[in-house]
């Protein structure tokens, strides 16, 4: 199957459409959410706390003997919300810093879930036997029920945006100013974790919990090279999100062997660096491009300003000069005098050039603000 | 000086980790003045300030704002952070983050209006940054950040202003505006209290002072308590007030 017949077909099969609007939605969240974790500097708490759901995953098997996804995804909400207030109580009551306290966590919780995992896999009756999907992640695995519960953390997480949304703005500005605003940070500080947490939990079936905070993570930070506006990173957070899923889906649905969460990941990735290289006014290229323009601008004005030291000894500042003055000076070249002539700084006649209008008052401005900088 | 008091501080005492950084500290300050709280670093200056604001929460001892707990009266007093507590590549605008003012005044999920968007860019402008409201904030000077979070202050419209070192890191113009607006702000009849670190400015810039330096060293008005003694006491070597200047 090609990618083409993918997107004919998207509409008209139930599994492709199932799926498909599953890791969209998914997208979306963690767009949403993940921009808030990055503006929070909290990057990798989204990271400590899938790897925190394992555990939660395997106990929910062994006390209902269910696999049913729902289930499961109940053990890693509450073995992930576990985590996450634990990472918050070390950071408060010792003096641990907060990496420690997530790298701690992290691999407290993923090292239990890993043993319980094991043992799981271990016991002899075949019930067991897909667990270790949670891992990676499988998106074939989505069933419509999946995607309804996606769908309802969406628009719970939209509705909580919506209501709280100038209180997050300053919140995550300046937390301690928002207190003083009479703000109750604290429920806000649970209410934007615990969404966090639910995005990441209706995501471990997908993507896994290995990936998944590169799922909340890359579409926000691709997001914030585009955009000086919260309301506006969010939006493209949720929109490269949604692009990742969709793609990647694709992408793995037509080759086969591709494994769904990778592929969505790799997508999401390349967004990112797309971002970091190309985004007008963030991006490494164009700061490249202004810096050597820069530098450009500067050699050429240094030109100028030399040339109009010498006019400026005749009353008439045309008058002409011989171009063989300037070859003692560093910062002249054939190229420069040309790109002088054409910015109609100065004409140029056979061996002789001449400032014009436009190219004194210019270098009468070079010299003013230079003048400024001293005083 | 009117008698009424605005912020009283009772037998304070907050830690960090075990360590004391304030120390039983009573404080009254009346309302109108113009108040620096010096001290040496690590005197627990921001410290008090933030017990004021309920951003820190005492070991023992109550803060009253005009009688009340802040809780009650958090729409009567104005914050402007430290420049440096916030993370300025945040994505936002100069004229946003002075909407911020209005937040507090504005219920749930209200946005700010035409109204707040007029108060805020006047605002700006008294400050001297209308022309820049549009500008993401990393992209202002040091000056101008701290300018915009007096800005933001003042679209509170509060009656108590506090304030955590405006005046560092900013250049000579900044600072003179920003002092003439605080002078404007104590003519009006509000009360203003800086954090301040340049004891040379203190006489010319206010009219009442709080030496700190965990305890409470003294407090009172510029001309009665600003001496020698008290300096000494504060900074422990012997300060004079003469070798200020």
């Amino acid at each position: 199957m090609s990618v083409q017949e993918y997107f004919s077909l998207v509409f008209s099969d139930y599994t492709l459409r199932t799926i498909t609007l599953g890791t969209a939605i998914l997208g979306i969240v963690c767009g949403m959410l993940g921009s808030f974790a990055v503006l929070r500097k909290q990057s990798l708490l989204g990271d400590a706390i899938s790897h925190a759901a394992l555990p939660g995953i395997v106990i929910a098997f062994l006390i209902t003997g269910a696999k049913t996804s729902n289930t499961l995804l109940i053990g890693a909400l509450i073995s992930g919300l576990i985590g996450t207030f634990w990472i918050s109580g070390i950071i408060k009551k010792t003096h641990l810093k907060s990496d420690t306290a997530l790298g701690l966590i992290l691999s407290l919780f993923f090292g239990f879930g890993m043993l319980l995992l094991t043992f799981v896999q271990k016991m002899p009756d075949a019930q067991q036997a897909g667990l270790d999907k949670y891992l990676f992640g499988q998106a074939a695995t989505l069933v419509e029920s999946d995607v309804w519960l996606m769908a309802v953390v969406m628009g719970i997480s939209l509705l909580v945006l919506i209501i709280f949304w100038k209180e997050f703005k300053v919140l995550h500005f300046d937390p301690d100013y928002s207190k003083s605003l009479g703000i109750n940070t604290k429920l806000l500080d649970v209410l934007i974790t615990t969404l966090i947490v639910m995005a990441i939990v209706i995501g471990l079936q997908t993507v896994g919990v290995v990936l998944m905070s590169a799922m909340l993570l890359a579409p926000a930070a691709a997001a914030r090279q585009w955009t000086n506006n919260l309301g506006i990173m969010v939006f493209l957070a949720s929109l490269f999100g949604a692009l990742s899923g969709i793609f990647g889906t694709a992408i793995s649905a037509t080759s086969n062997n591709l494994p769904t969460g990778p592929v969505i990941v790799l997508i999401a990735a390349a967004i990112v660096v797309i971002s970091f290289v190309f985004s007008p006014g963030r991006g490494i290229l164009f700061r490249e491009i202004r810096h050597w323009k820069n530098r450009n601008d500067l050699q050429l004005h240094k030109t100028l300003y030399f040339m109009f030291e010498i006019a400026k000894t005749h009353n008439d500042i045309s008058h002409p000069h011989k171009i063989k003055i300037l070859n003692n000076f560093q910062g002249y070249t054939r190229n420069s005098l040309k790109n002088l002539e054409d910015r109609a700084y100065i004409t140029v006649d056979g061996p002789m050039w001449s400032l014009t209008q436009k190219g004194y008052d210019k270098a009468m401005n070079l010299y003013n603000q230079q003048d400024n900088t001293h005083d | 000086m009117k008698d009424k008091i605005a912020i009283k501080v009772d037998d304070l005492t907050v830690a960090y980790n075990f360590k004391p950084v304030l120390w039983d500290v009573d404080l009254s300050i009346p309302e109108g003045v113009l108040m620096a709280i010096v001290g040496p670093n690590g005197a627990g200056k921001s410290t008090l300030i933030k017990a004021m604001l309920d951003i820190v929460k005492p070991i023992a001892g109550t803060i009253e704002i005009f009688g009340k707990p802040y809780k009650k009266q958090y729409k009567e007093v104005a914050y402007v952070p430290q420049k440096g507590s916030v993370d300025w590549d945040f994505p936002t605008t100069a004229l946003d983050v002075v909407l911020m003012g209005t937040y507090g005044s504005l219920g749930w999920i209200k946005r700010p209006g035409k109204t707040e968007k007029k108060e805020a860019l006047e605002a700006l402008e008294k400050v001297g940054m209308l022309e820049f409201r549009s500008r993401q904030i990393s992209q202002l000077s040091g000056g101008q950040q701290q300018r915009v979070f007096l800005a933001r202050a003042l679209v509170q419209k509060a009656s108590i202003y506090i304030m955590d070192e405006p005046f560092q890191g900013v250049d000579a113009t900044t600072e003179k505006a920003i002092i003439n607006i605080l002078k404007e702000l104590r003519k009006s009849g509000k009360t203003v209290v800086v954090v301040h670190h340049d004891l040379q400015t203190v006489p010319e810039y206010f009219d009442w002072v709080t030496f700190l330096n965990v305890k409470k060293i003294a407090t009172g008005s510029v001309k009665d308590i600003f001496n020698d003694d008290n300096l000494t006491k504060t900074y422990g070597i012997n300060y004079k007030v003469s070798l200020l200047q």
